[in-house]
């Protein structure tokens, strides 16, 4: 083995491990994803058809319920839209530099999902090509894995086990510990604190955007004042 | 179930759109990397955005009756996670324990 296939290896490797604690929560999603279409009343291959189309575990279990509804597409877009818009403020400090090859750049960006930009979001050094796309390719296989499995779950069994989702919420507190070690942090927490209690309480059926929007809009101002200040 | 052309419409629709959210940003963004704005707000965006995705999950978790046995867990994960050198694994599978017990006691 040459040298340099040794630290491709060693790179694929290190995105595996990266990608297993989120896959703890997102694989338990998935099967619930699956389990829904079924009884939704969809046929099953809508759980792999809408997991590479949106490949965004939220939207996908809304859209579940609207399309088992014929909600009509221009009102399916809307939800889209609103759903999926706090992916626009990720590419602020997402490591696609790292990433050379066309398609391996528009695969990256496709599969740039929550957790992904949470990953790289606490350790922003240190990614290369290899180590970032067998993390995101590690994510889609859980989630789309995961809704097969709560498809054939749907027909056999009574059901799976509560509360695994739990992973998810359980990573995101981990990587705000790991995000917040330095006092310089902590405008950012309380801001995003506020942002998402006012979200809940005005906005709670839309409370993961409404924090988001306000959270960035407070952030601009903060740069706007200290611009200001000089 | 609703007829082939419907799913084949809300598939690229919802595929088109969550594409270009992703895509267009980075588009936007590339020529401003140096800009002070596109700096600052990549410093101070990460940590609040990975709060607000914990408070979502939690409240979501924390739904239905089970906002005491989301607290606990939540504080295992934290304590654990601070105790035991940040071993996220660790700490992710220690809360997503207590959290699966707690819910599932009879």
């Amino acid at each position: 083995m040459t040298p340099e296939h040794a630290s491709r290896r060693a790179e694929i490797a290190a995105g595996v491990q990266a990608s297993l604690a989120a896959g703890l929560g997102m694989y338990p999603l998935g099967v619930a994803f699956g389990l829904l279409v079924v009884q939704a009343g969809l046929p099953w291959w809508m759980a792999p058809a809408l997991s590479l189309a949106a490949f965004a575990g939220s939207l996908e279990l809304l859209l579940v319920g609207l399309i088992a509804a014929a909600t009509p597409v221009a009102t399916i877009a809307l939800a889209t839209l609103v759903v999926n818009f706090r992916h626009v403020f990720y590419a602020f400090s997402f490591p696609l530099r790292v990433v050379r090859h066309p398609l391996a750049r528009a695969y990256s960006v496709y599969a740039l999902i929550d957790e992904a930009y949470a990953m790289t979001a606490v350790r922003p050094h240190g990614w290369t090509s290899w180590r970032l796309l067998a993390m995101q390719v590690s994510f889609q296989v859980y989630w789309v894995g995961g809704g097969l499995t709560g498809v054939a779950l749907a027909t056999a069994l009574p059901g799976p086990i509560e509360g695994l989702e739990f992973a998810l919420c359980a990573l995101f507190i981990t990587l705000t510990l790991d995000a917040a070690r330095t006092r310089a942090q902590v405008p950012s927490l309380l801001l995003a604190g506020l942002a998402f209690s006012l979200a809940v309480v005005a906005f709670p059926d839309t409370a993961l955007l409404a924090a988001m929007l306000l959270f960035v809009g407070a952030l601009v101002l903060r740069f706007l004042l200290g611009r200001a200040r000089g | 179930m609703a007829d082939p052309w419907y799913v084949v419409g809300v598939l690229a629709v919802v595929l088109v759109i969550t594409l270009a959210l992703r895509a267009v940003p980075f588009a936007v963004l590339e020529p401003l990397a140096e800009s002070r704005f596109v700096r600052a707000m990549a410093a101070w965006m990460p940590a609040g955005i990975l709060l607000v995705l914990a408070a979502v999950t939690f409240r979501s978790s924390a739904s239905a009756g089970h906002l005491l046995h989301a607290a606990v867990a939540a504080a295992v994960t934290a304590a654990v996670h601070l105790t035991c050198g940040r071993r996220t694994l660790l700490s992710v599978g220690a809360g997503t324990l207590v959290f699966v017990g707690l819910v599932n006691l009879p």
